[in-house]
C-alpha cells in the first residue's frame, strides 16, 4: 500500500475562467460555457476533442446533466464531484486520474458556482434532515476559533494578532488588486482592515473571503502529449488528498491551532513531488484563506514556517509579492473571489500564468522569473478547523 | 402519611426593571423586578431545569416516580404531551407515566391532589411563561419560572413536609381568560373578582380547618398566592388566619408566575422552615385550594442544591425592554438574511433521544475517550462498537476556547460560541447562553442546561447548552434514570 502519486504523467494544457463577483447578469450556463470556451481556445481544441469531463459544483446544479444541458455535449461521460470548498480540486484530481490511467486522452476539468442569486448572506447550504443537535457555529465563528488558541500557545498577543492578521488580508487585497479577473481589485489601507466591523471573534469583515459567481476549467492531456498542444504545458507533480477522523469537536487533544488534514496531505504531496525543501524549491502558493487566520495557520502546516513563528515570517513579509515565498499572488479567496466549486482550478490558473510567465506584470513573480523556480502549489480545505477535508497539488513547468 | 419528599425550584436568570417598562411607555412598570425566561427557554425547558435542581438536592435518596404530571398554562405544545419532553430529558424509564395537565394555573392543584392522594410516588412539575400587553400588570406583575415536588410516603423517602389534608371551592366566574392563540391574557375589572374570590376563600378555608381539625393558632406560617392581587391581599383575612405570619411571596423580585407559583413560595418556605411546622397553603385560581403541610425532622438533613433565594439573588437585572419585548415576540425584527432554518426532523430525533434529550454520550470502553455525540468508531484507538452510555448532563466543563459569533442569527446577539471539555474527558462545542459577552474567559467553568435552541415550522428544538457554572459541589449521584429491570 503506497500513495505513489502520477508525478509528471499528465499536463495542464489549457485553462479558461471567468472573471469572479457578483454577476447578476449572468447564469451558471453563463459561465459554464465561457470558462469552457476560453480553456479549449486555450489548448487549441475544440469541445468535440474533449473525450471526458469532470464537473465540480458544491450545489449550482445536481449530476452531469448541469454541464452536459450547458455545453451541448456529444454523449460524453460527465462525473459530477462534490468535496466541500476543494470541489473544483476534486473534479481536477480526477480528471488527472483518468488521463493518466489511459482511459481518455483528453479530459477536462470545470467547476461552478453560482452564490449570489439566493439573496442570502454568506454561503447557504441545505444539511440533511437531523435531530437538531448539530452546533450553529457560523463559518467565520469557527475559523476565529484559530487565533486565540495561536495567540495564546505561542504568545502572540490579541493586539499583535490582529496586525497579523490584518498583513494577510492587506497583502491579499494588494495582489488582488493587480488581477483583472478578481472581485475586488483595491488595495485597502491597513487600519480600514482593522477597524472594520466585527464578524466574529477578531475577525472583521476584511478577514472574510468573497462571496462570488465565478467558473474556471483545465485541459489535461498525457504528459507525452502535452507539446503538441501547447510550447509550455505546466505537469502534475502531486495530487494529493487527506479527509480524517473530524476529530477536533471532540477530541479535546485539538488545540486550533493546526489542521491535521493539511499536514497529513502536504506530507503526501511532498513525497509524491520529491520536494524536500518546500521554501527553497517552491515558488508560489495558492492556499485556501477562506479567513486570515486560515492562512497563518496554514504557512506551518505546509511547511513554509516553523511552528509558532508563521507569524513572524507573515509580519516581514516573506509571503508578499515580492517575498521569498509569494502566497496567493492572484489575492486569494480574499480577493478574488470564491465561488466553491471553481476556486481550485482558479488556483489553478495562477500557477498556469505565472509558472509560464504570463501573469500581468505588475503581478508576475520574481522566484520563477528570476530565480528560475519552476513548482506551484495550490491547497484547498473544506470544513472547519478539526474536521475538514484538505487538497494540495504541486505542478511545475518543467519534467523531472 | 404521604408529602413532599423532594422539592426544586427554578428561577431564570434574567430580571426585567419595571422602571424600565415606565420608562419606555410613559406608564406601566412599577417598582421592583420580574423574573424572565430567556429567549432561548420556555415552560417545559424551565420544567427541566426544576426537576434537575430537584435530583441535584434529593440525590440518591429519591425514588423513582411511578409518573410525570406537567402543569402549565403556557404549554409550548398542544395536541403533543410536552411531559414527554421532561420525561426524556430526565432519562426516566418508558415503563413511568408522563402527561400534561393544563390550560389554566388551577391545573397544577389537580395533579397536586392525585398525588397526594395516590400510593405511588409521583412527580409534579409546574412551569409558566407569564405575558402581558405591553403596560399591563399582567406585563410588570408577573413573571417566569418553575417548580418541581416528589409527592411519596415515609415508605419511599423521608418526608421533608406530610400532607395533613385540604378543602376546595370552586365557583365559575369571568376574571381571567386567554383564547388559544393569544400571547395574553384579558380581566375583568379587579373588584368584581375580589367579590367572587373572597368568600370562597373563606368556604374553602373553613372546610379545611374543620378537615385537618386544626385552629388558625396551629398555623405557624401561610403561603397565599394567585393571579388576582387584589383578592390575595384580603385572602389570609377571609381564610381567618389575617394575624399568622405570611409569606414572602417574591411579588417585588420575580414576579407572580402563575401555575408554580404557589409551589415556589412554599419551597423557599420549606428552605427556611424549622421541623414541626404546620404551613398553610392557600391557592385563588378559579375557586380556592387550602391545604396544609407539616414540616419534619427530615427536613434538617435536607439541602437544597440550588435554593431559590440564591437564584433570585444572582438574577441579571440589566435586560433592556425592547430585549424583553423581542424575546417574548411582541416586537417582529427584521431577521437576518439567511434561509429559513429547517427544523429537526422526527425520526433522527427519536433515534437520537438519550443524546438529545439526555445529553448521554458514549464511551469508549477499551480507551476511555467520552464522545458527544455518541458514536460507534472510537476517536482513540478506533475500536468499533466498544461504546457504553455515558450522562453527561451533570458533569461540569471548562472553556477550552470560545469565538463571539456576531454573524450567527439569535434574538439575543451576539451569540457566544464555545467549545468546552468536561471534567473526566469528553469535548463538545456549543452555544453559552446566561452569559456575558465581555466576561467569557478561556478557563471558564461551566454547566450544562436543558434550553428551546429556536422554533422553526411549528417544531421546537429542545437541546443543550453550556452555561456559566452555578454549583460548584460536585452533583449527588440519581438513580433516576436506571432502567427496570
Amino acid at each position: 500500500m503506497a500513495s505513489r502519486g502520477i508525478k509528471d504523467q499528465v499536463a495542464i494544457v489549457g485553462m479558461g475562467c471567468t472573471n469572479f463577483g457578483e454577476h447578476w447578469d449572468k447564469s451558471v450556463e453563463d459561465m459554464l460555457v465561457e470558462a469552457s470556451q476560453e480553456a479549449y481556445a486555450s489548448a487549441g481544441i475544440e469541445q468535440d476533442d474533449v473525450d471526458a469531463f469532470w464537473f465540480g459544483t458544491l450545489g449550482s446544479g445536481v449530476s452531469g446533466l448541469t454541464l452536459s444541458r450547458a455545453l451541448k455535449l456529444d454523449y460524453k461521460p460527465v462525473t459530477r464531484v462534490e468535496n466541500m470548498c476543494a470541489t473544483g480540486s476534486e473534479a481536477f484530481r480526477n480528471a488527472c486520474y483518468a488521463v493518466a490511467s489511459g482511459a481518455y486522452d483528453v479530459a477536462c476539468a470545470i467547476g461552478v458556482e453560482k452564490l449570489k442569486d439566493n439573496g442570502m448572506s454568506g454561503l447557504v447550504s441545505t444539511p440533511l434532515p437531523d435531530d437538531g443537535t448539530r452546533p450553529e457555529m457560523t463559518a467565520p465563528a469557527t475559523f476565529s476559533l484559530l487565533a486565540p488558541a495561536y495567540g495564546n500557545k505561542y504568545g502572540v498577543k490579541e493586539d499583535e494578532m490582529k496586525d497579523v492578521l490584518t498583513r494577510i488580508a492587506w497583502k491579499n487585497h494588494y495582489n488582488g488588486a493587480r488581477n483583472p479577473r478578481a472581485q475586488f481589485q483595491k488595495e485597502v489601507p491597513k487600519d480600514k482592515i482593522r477597524n472594520a466591523p466585527l464578524i466574529a471573534g477578531q475577525l472583521g469583515i476584511f478577514d472574510c473571503s468573497g462571496v462570488s459567481d465565478g467558473s474556471a476549467a483545465a485541459i489535461i492531456v498525457r504528459a507525452e502529449d502535452a507539446l503538441k498542444y501547447t510550447d509550455k504545458p505546466i505537469y502534475v507533480k502531486a495530487l494529493a488528498f487527506a479527509a480524517g477522523p473530524a476529530a477536533g469537536p471532540i477530541d479535546s487533544d485539538y488545540d486550533y491551532t493546526t489542521f491535521h488534514e493539511v499536514a497529513a496531505c502536504a506530507a503526501d504531496a511532498y513525497s509524491q513531488a520529491g520536494v524536500d525543501n518546500p521554501m527553497a524549491e517552491i515558488a508560489m502558493a495558492e492556499v485556501h484563506d477562506c479567513f486570515t487566520p486560515t492562512e497563518l495557520v496554514l504557512m506551518e502546516d505546509l511547511g513554509f514556517a516553523e511552528r509558532g513563528l508563521g507569524w513572524k515570517e507573515v509580519m516581514a513579509g516573506t509571503y508578499d509579492l515580492d517575498g521569498e515565498l509569494p502566497v496567493n499572488p492572484d489575492g486569494g479567496l480574499k480577493s478574488f473571489g470564491h465561488p466553491i466549486g471553481a476556486s481550485g482550478l482558479r488556483m489553478l490558473l495562477e500557477c498556469w500564468l505565472q509558472l509560464r510567465q504570463e501573469a500581468p506584470e505588475d503581478r508576475q513573480i520574481k522566484s520563477v522569473t528570476e530565480e528560475g523556480k519552476t513548482l506551484g502549489m495550490t491547497h484547498n480545505l473544506g470544513g472547519a478547523p478539526g474536521e475538514c477535508v484538505s487538497f494540495i497539488s504541486i505542478v511545475g513547468s518543467e519534467l523531472g | 402519611m404521604r408529602g413532599i419528599i423532594g422539592y426544586g425550584a427554578y428561577v431564570p436568570f434574567y430580571r426585567l426593571q419595571r422602571s424600565a417598562i415606565t420608562a419606555a411607555l410613559g406608564s406601566g412598570g412599577g417598582r421592583g423586578t420580574r423574573a424572565v425566561a430567556s429567549y432561548d427557554e420556555d415552560a417545559t425547558s424551565m420544567a427541566v431545569e426544576a426537576c434537575r435542581n430537584m435530583i441535584r438536592s434529593g440525590g440518591s435518596s429519591l425514588p423513582k416516580p411511578a409518573s410525570v404530571s406537567f402543569a402549565t398554562s403556557t404549554p409550548p405544545y398542544l395536541d403533543k404531551t410536552n411531559a414527554t419532553v421532561i420525561h426524556a430529558a430526565l432519562g426516566l424509564p418508558s415503563s413511568v407515566f408522563a402527561a400534561d395537565v393544563g390550560g389554566a394555573p388551577r391545573s397544577v392543584n389537580a395533579a397536586l391532589r392525585f398525588a397526594l392522594e395516590g400510593s405511588s410516588p409521583a412527580m409534579i412539575v409546574a412551569s409558566d411563561v407569564r405575558t402581558g400587553r405591553p403596560g399591563s400588570a399582567d406585563e410588570s406583575m408577573s413573571g417566569d419560572g418553575a417548580v418541581a415536588w416528589m409527592i411519596g410516603s415515609d415508605r419511599d423517602a423521608p418526608v421533608l413536609a406530610h400532607w395533613l389534608g385540604g378543602a376546595s371551592a370552586t365557583s365559575e366566574f369571568l376574571d381571567r381568560w386567554r383564547l388559544p392563540g393569544w400571547n395574553y391574557s384579558r380581566v375583568w375589572e379587579e373588584r368584581f373578582g375580589e367579590h367572587a374570590y373572597l368568600p370562597l376563600v373563606a368556604e374553602a378555608a373553613t372546610a379545611a380547618f374543620k378537615q385537618c381539625e386544626l385552629g388558625s393558632d396551629d398555623v405557624d406560617l401561610v403561603v397565599v398566592t394567585g393571579l388576582h392581587a387584589r383578592a390575595v391581599r384580603g385572602a389570609a383575612r377571609s381564610a381567618g388566619v389575617g394575624s399568622a405570619k405570611i409569606a414572602n411571596d417574591m411579588t417585588m423580585t420575580i414576579g407572580n408566575t402563575g401555575t408554580p407559583h404557589a409551589g415556589l413560595v412554599l419551597t423557599s418556605a420549606l428552605d427556611e422552615a424549622e421541623p414541626n411546622q404546620t404551613i398553610m397553603v392557600i391557592h385563588l385560581a378559579d375557586g380556592c385550594d387550602v391545604g396544609f403541610y407539616r414540616t419534619t425532622e427530615a427536613l434538617t438533613n435536607f439541602v437544597s442544591a440550588e435554593p431559590i433565594s440564591a437564584q433570585i439573588e444572582r438574577g441579571n437585572d440589566t435586560l433592556d425592554y425592547n430585549k424583553f419585548l423581542t424575546w417574548r415576540g411582541f416586537l417582529d425584527r427584521e431577521p437576518p438574511r439567511r434561509p429559513d432554518p429547517t427544523p429537526p426532523a422526527a425520526p433522527p430525533s427519536q433515534r437520537n433521544q438519550a443524546w438529545k434529550y439526555g445529553f448521554v454520550g458514549s464511551r469508549d470502553r477499551s480507551s476511555g475517550a467520552i464522545h458527544l455525540p455518541p458514536h460507534r468508531v472510537s476517536v482513540k484507538g478506533g475500536a468499533v462498537d466498544e461504546m457504553e452510555p455515558i450522562p453527561m448532563a451533570e458533569v461540569k466543563a471548562s472553556v477550552a476556547t470560545f469565538t463571539i459569533d456576531r454573524l450567527a442569527y439569535t434574538l439575543s446577539p451576539p451569540a457566544i460560541a464555545v467549545v468546552i471539555d468536561f471534567d473526566g474527558g469528553g469535548r463538545f462545542s456549543c452555544q453559552l447562553t446566561d452569559a456575558d459577552p465581555e466576561s467569557v474567559a478561556i478557563g471558564n467553568r461551566v454547566q450544562m442546561t436543558f434550553r428551546r435552541m429556536r422554533t422553526d415550522n411549528g417544531v421546537h428544538n429542545y437541546f443543550w447548552k453550556a452555561k456559566p457554572a452555578t454549583i460548584e459541589e460536585p452533583a449527588s449521584a440519581s438513580n433516576l434514570a436506571e432502567e427496570e429491570k
